[in-house]
C-alpha cells in the first residue's frame, strides 16, 4: 500500500475544549478519501493541521512520509487546498489568478505561462480566459478555485466543501473532473452533501467530537451501522450509537 | 521567485482599484493644481511651489497607508489567505511581496507630483529634486508601516476609517503644509510637533532649497518614527498571522 497520509495520536486542544482527539488515521495514496461529520466535529482542525497551518498539540501526521511538525516547508510543497469559500485574486483574470497560484510555489515565469495553458484546457476555462476573477458566476469562481489547487500538481489535495452551493449540473460536472483526478493524487474531502462522499469517495471517514467514530467504504459503513440508508448510517454512527 | 510573484499579483491588485488610483494620485495632483491656481490670483509664500510640493508628497503618501491597509486586511478577511499561507512562502516573502509593490507605487506617485509641480513652474534643479524624493524615502517607509500594521490588525472596513479618514486627517492638520503652525501655536504646535509629518514636509522643504544642513534634524525625527513603526509592523504581522492560521 502506498500511503498517502499517516496520522498518528494528532491532537488539538483550543482552551479546555479538544477539538481533535488523540487522532490515528492512514489513507492510501492515489485514492479519495471523504471526511464527514456534523458542525464543530473537528474536521476543519484536522485539515489545517494537516496542511501546516495549525500545529498539532500531540501527535503527528506524515504526508508521503515528511511530518507535519518538523518538515512543514516540504509538506507545503507537495499539498494543495482548495478552501470552503472560493479562494482567487479577484481583481486578476482567470489566467493571471492560475499563473500566481503556482507562481507562489517557486515555478519561473515561462513554466507558469505553460502550466496556465494546460490547467485551461483541463478545466475547461478558455472562455473565461481573460475575465477578471470577481466578474464570473459562482460556479466559474468554484471551478477556478479548484484549478488554482490543482495546478501545482499536488501529491495531496484537501477539497473543503468543493460542490457547496452549486446546481446539480455544476455539481455532476465537478464530481467527474474530481474522479479523473484520483489516480494522480491523494483527495481529502470534507462535505456535508452525504451522497457526495457515497457515490465518490473510495473510504470515508466519520468524525464527531474530534474523534474518528468510523472508517470504511460506504458499503461497509452501513453493514457496520446495520442501516440500509448511508444517511441512517452516518446518523448513528455520529451519534454514538454504534460502539 | 515567489516574493516577486506575490508583488506583481499586489501590483495588480492595487492599480487596478480604481478608487484607490484616484485618490492616492489624482487627488493629491488636484490639490496642487488647485491651490497653485490660487497662489496666482492670491500670493501666500506658503503655497509657492517650492513650498507646497513636499508638503503634497507627503499628504499623498498618506494614501500608501490606506492602499497597504486594505489589500492586507482584505487578503485576511478572505479564503486567499488559506491558499497564501498553504504555499512555500516564508514570513519574508509575505513582507517585501506587500512592501516592494508600495515602495513603487510611492515614488511612482512623488515621481507624478513632482512632474505636475514643474509643468506648474517649479524652477529647482534636478539634484534638489532628487534629494527631496531621497529625503521622502523614510516617509514612504513609515507610511508602508502604518498600513502593514493596521492592515493586519483591524478589517477592511476599520482600516478604511483609520487610514482614510484618521491618519490622512492626521497628515493634512498637522504637517503645516495648509497653514503654518507657528500661527496657531501652543498645545496645536507641540502636538504636531510630536508627530513626524511636520518634521517630514519640513526635511522636504530644506531639500528642495538645496539647504542640505536644514534637513536634520527633522530627517531623523521621520526615520526614528519609520523605523520604529515598520519594525512593530513585521513583529505585528508575524505574530498576528500566526494565530489567524491557528484560529484562536
Amino acid at each position: 500500500m502506498t500511503s498517502g497520509i499517516e496520522i498518528k495520536g494528532l491532537t488539538k486542544r483550543f482552551s479546555q475544549n479538544v477539538a481533535v482527539d488523540h487522532l490515528n488515521l492512514d489513507i492510501k495514496g492515489n485514492s479519495l478519501f471523504a471526511l464527514l461529520g456534523v458542525n464543530g466535529a473537528g474536521k476543519t482542525t484536522l485539515i489545517k493541521m494537516l496542511c501546516c497551518l495549525s500545529r498539532p498539540d500531540e501527535g503527528d501526521a506524515f504526508i508521503h512520509g515528511k511530518s507535519i511538525r518538523s518538515e512543514s516547508m516540504q509538506v507545503k510543497k507537495i499539498i494543495n487546498i482548495s478552501p470552503q469559500e472560493t479562494a482567487i485574486a479577484p481583481l486578476l483574470t482567470v489566467r493571471e489568478n492560475l499563473e500566481f497560484s503556482v507562481g507562489i510555489y517557486g515555478h519561473p515565469h515561462s513554466e507558469c505561462r505553460a502550466l496556465a495553458d494546460g490547467m485551461i484546457n483541463e478545466m475547461s476555462l478558455k472562455e473565461v480566459e481573460k475575465k477578471t476573477a470577481r466578474t464570473l458566476s459562482g460556479g466559474w469562481q468554484r471551478r477556478l478555485s479548484i484549478a488554482m489547487a490543482l495546478i501545482t500538481s499536488p501529491k495531496v489535495l484537501f477539497l473543503d466543501e468543493p460542490t457547496l452551493g452549486l446546481d446539480v449540473i455544476a455539481r455532476r460536472e465537478l464530481w467527474n473532473v474530481i474522479q479523473s483526478l484520483r489516480s494522480r493524487m491523494t483527495i481529502i474531502l470534507t462535505t456535508h452533501y452525504l451522497e457526495e462522499a457515497e457515490a465518490i469517495a473510495d473510504r470515508i471517514g466519520i468524525m464527531a467530537e474530534g474523534k474518528l467514530k468510523a472508517v470504511g467504504t460506504a458499503d461497509e459503513l452501513r453493514q457496520m451501522s446495520g442501516k440500509q440508508n448511508f444517511e441512517n448510517a452516518f446518523i448513528a454512527i455520529a451519534k454514538g450509537e454504534i460502539r | 521567485m515567489k516574493m516577486l510573484c506575490f508583488a506583481s499579483r499586489n501590483t495588480k491588485e492595487m492599480v487596478r482599484d480604481k478608487l484607490n488610483l484616484m485618490f492616492g494620485i489624482g487627488f493629491p495632483v488636484v490639490l496642487l493644481l488647485l491651490l497653485t491656481a490660487i497662489q496666482a490670483n492670491i500670493p501666500v509664500e506658503l503655497f509657492s511651489l517650492d513650498h507646497l510640493t513636499p508638503g503634497v508628497c507627503v499628504f499623498g503618501l498618506s494614501f500608501v497607508s490606506l492602499f497597504a491597509g486594505l489589500l492586507i486586511s482584505k487578503d485576511r478577511g478572505s479564503s486567499l489567505v488559506l491558499r497564501l499561507f498553504t504555499s512555500p512562502m516564508t514570513g519574508s516573502d509575505f513582507i517585501f511581496g506587500y512592501t516592494l509593490p508600495l515602495v513603487i507605487v510611492s515614488l511612482g506617485q512623488i515621481a507624478l507630483t513632482v512632474l505636475v509641480a514643474v509643468l506648474l513652474g517649479l524652477r529647482q534643479g534636478f539634484a534638489n529634486i532628487l534629494l527631496l524624493v531621497v529625503v521622502l524615502l523614510p516617509v514612504v517607509l513609515l507610511n508602508i508601516g502604518l498600513g502593514l500594521l493596521f492592515g493586519t490588525v483591524l478589517n477592511d472596513r476599520q482600516v478604511g476609517g483609520i487610514c482614510g479618514a484618521l491618519l490622512t486627517n492626521l497628515t493634512a492638520w498637522l504637517s503645516g503644509t495648509w497653514f503654518d503652525l507657528k500661527l496657531v501655536g501652543g498645545v496645536f504646535e507641540a502636538i504636531a510637533n510630536a508627530f513626524p509629518f511636520v518634521h517630514a514636509v519640513n526635511a522636504g522643504r530644506a531639500a528642495l532649497s538645496g539647504d542640505c544642513s536644514a534637513i536634520f534634524p527633522d530627517i531623523l525625527w521621520v526615520i526614528g518614527y519609520s523605523v520604529v513603526i515598520m519594525l512593530a509592523a513585521i513583529i505585528v504581522f508575524s505574530r498576528r498571522m500566526k494565530s489567524d492560521w491557528n484560529g484562536k
